[in-house]
C-alpha cells in the first residue's frame, strides 16, 4: 500500500549525524546544479510539484534507498522529462543530437530568478466550506492510499493511518495532492493540522503526553463521536 | 497513473551524480530549455543570500518585539513578509513556539520540506532516512544525539510537514540578554534552534 518514501516511525535507520551549522549549503557542486536544473526545468511548467514529489517516489525502493538525496532529484527530474516529452529516451542517453524544443519560449531567464523565486507557489485556493473546526476529534483514513489511483500520490502518512486526534489548526483550502499529482485538477479542499497522542500512533511512546502533528486534507479525515 | 517504468530514465545516464547532472544540464541546454546564467543565479540565491540569518531575524524580532511577536504568532507568512522573508517553499507560513513547557520539532517524514525563505535549503541530516524515520517516533532520542537534553516534564511536539505549510520553531529567548537589540539577539539564534533539533545559544 506504501511506496519507500513514507518512513515515518521506521526502526533501524541508526543514529541521525548532525551537521556544524557552518557547513557548507551544498556539500558537493554538482548538488547546487542538480538543484538548479531542477528548479529550472520546473519552470517550463510541464509538472506541478506534486508531480514531480511522486516522480521522486516512483524510483524503486532500491534506487531510493542508494541514491543521495539529489540523486533522488535527478532520477525524478529524468523520468519527468521523458514522460512529459520534453526529452527523448535517445537524447537523454546521448543516442541522437539533441533537438531543438518548441518549450524553448518557456525557459527560465536569469533575470528572472528572483522574481520567481520570490513569489514561489502558493497553494491557497477557494473551496468548500470545512466540516471540522479547531478542538474536533477526528479519525486518519486507513489505510494510507490515494483513492482514484491505486499506488498514487497521497500525504497521509502510513503511521496516521486509522488514528484518532484533534483538529489543532485550519489552513483553508488548498490544492489536493492525490488529484494534482495525477492530471486530475487542483481540486481544493480543506487542510488542517490534527494532533496526535504520541501513544495513540506508536503505543509505547518515548514520554507519555507528546505528540505528533500532520498536515492532513479533509478526505483524509472522518468525524469521531 | 504511477509511473512504475522498471526501465527508469535515470538509468540511461551516467552512474557518476556529477555527471548525471552535467549530462542532464548539456542536454537541455543545447534543445533551449535551460539558462545556465539561471542555473547560477539560483546556486548563488541560495548558497550565498538566503538562509537561517533570515529565520534569526525573524526570532530576534519575536523576542523583543511583543506586537510583532503576536502578529508571527497569529499570521507566520504576513509576519515574515513584513521583514520582505517570502517565497518559494515559504509560501504558508506557521510560527511555533518553545516554552518551559513545551518544545516544538519539525520534521518531514515523506520528503525534505523546510521553510526556505527563513533558512535557505536543508541541512542533509534534516533529509537523511535516519531522521525522517525516527523523528516521530523517538525525538528524545533524536534530541539526544543532538546533545539537547530536555527535562521530563517538558512535552515533546513534533510537526510533520506533510502539506505545503512550512514551520518554523521559535526557541525559547536565553536568559541574560534583558536589554538587547535585535542584532545581537540574532546572533544567538541557530539554525538548529530553528528547526527544534537545537537550543538558542546562551550568552557567553
Amino acid at each position: 500500500m506504501t511506496r519507500v518514501h513514507d518512513m515515518g516511525g521506521r526502526f533501524g535507520d541508526g543514529p541521525v549525524r548532525p551537521d556544524p551549522e557552518d557547513a557548507p549549503v551544498f556539500a558537493e557542486d554538482w548538488h547546487g546544479r542538480a538543484l538548479a536544473v531542477t528548479l529550472a526545468a520546473g519552470a517550463l511548467g510541464q509538472w506541478t510539484l506534486d508531480r514531480s514529489r511522486h516522480a521522486r517516489e516512483c524510483l524503486s525502493p532500491k534506487d531510493y534507498t542508494a541514491f543521495s538525496y539529489y540523486e533522488k532529484w535527478l532520477g525524478g527530474l529524468a523520468a519527468l522529462l521523458v514522460e512529459q516529452g520534453v526529452v527523448t529516451r535517445d537524447e537523454l542517453a546521448g543516442r541522437a543530437e539533441p533537438a531543438p524544443s518548441p518549450l524553448s519560449g518557456r525557459r527560465l531567464p536569469v533575470a528572472a530568478v528572483p522574481r520567481v523565486l520570490a513569489s514561489g507557489g502558493p497553494t491557497g485556493r477557494d473551496g468548500p466550506t470545512p466540516r471540522f473546526a479547531v478542538g474536533d476529534r477526528v479519525r486518519a483514513m486507513r489505510p494510507a492510499r490515494n483513492v482514484a489511483v491505486p499506488g498514487g500520490h497521497t500525504r497521509l502518512p502510513a503511521y496516521a493511518a486509522g488514528a484518532v486526534g484533534e483538529v489543532v489548526l485550519l489552513h483553508g483550502c488548498h490544492v489536493f495532492p492525490d488529484t494534482n499529482a495525477h492530471d486530475m485538477g487542483e481540486a481544493p479542499e480543506p487542510l488542517y493540522t490534527v494532533r496526535f497522542d504520541a501513544g495513540e500512533l506508536w503505543g509505547a511512546p518515548e514520554r507519555a503526553g507528546d505528540t505528533v502533528s500532520c498536515d492532513l486534507w479533509e478526505s483524509y479525515l472522518e468525524p469521531v463521536a | 497513473m504511477p509511473h512504475d517504468d522498471h526501465d527508469h530514465p535515470h538509468s540511461l545516464l551516467p552512474p557518476d551524480p556529477a555527471l548525471r547532472v552535467k549530462a542532464l544540464e548539456s542536454l537541455l541546454e543545447a534543445k533551449g530549455l535551460i539558462d545556465p546564467g539561471a542555473l547560477d543565479a539560483i546556486i548563488d540565491t541560495y548558497a550565498h543570500k538566503v538562509g537561517p540569518r533570515n529565520g534569526a531575524q525573524v526570532v530576534a524580532r519575536a523576542w523583543n518585539d511583543p506586537e510583532f511577536r503576536a502578529r508571527l504568532m497569529e499570521d507566520a507568512t504576513a509576519a515574515c513578509a513584513e521583514l520582505g522573508f517570502a517565497g518559494r517553499q515559504g509560501e504558508h507560513l506557521v510560527a511555533v513556539e518553545n516554552t518551559a513547557e513545551t518544545h516544538n520539532m519539525v520534521v518531514c517524514t515523506l520528503c525534505s520540506c523546510y521553510p526556505w525563505p527563513l533558512l535557505g535549503i536543508p541541512p542533509g541530516w534534516y533529509k537523511s532516512d535516519a531522521y525522517r524515520a525516527r523523528a516521530v517516533r523517538e525525538p528524545r532520542q533524536v534530541l539526544a544525539e543532538f546533545g539537547v537534553h530536555l527535562p521530563e516534564d517538558t512535552r515533546v511536539h513534533v510537526w510533520d510537514s506533510t502539506a505545503e505549510i512550512r514551520y518554523l520553531v521559535i526557541p525559547e529567548r536565553p536568559g541574560g540578554t534583558e536589554g538587547w537589540d535585535a542584532d545581537r539577539l540574532a546572533a544567538l539564534v541557530t539554525r538548529d534552534s530553528m528547526i527544534g533539533t537545537g537550543l538558542a545559544r546562551v550568552p557567553a
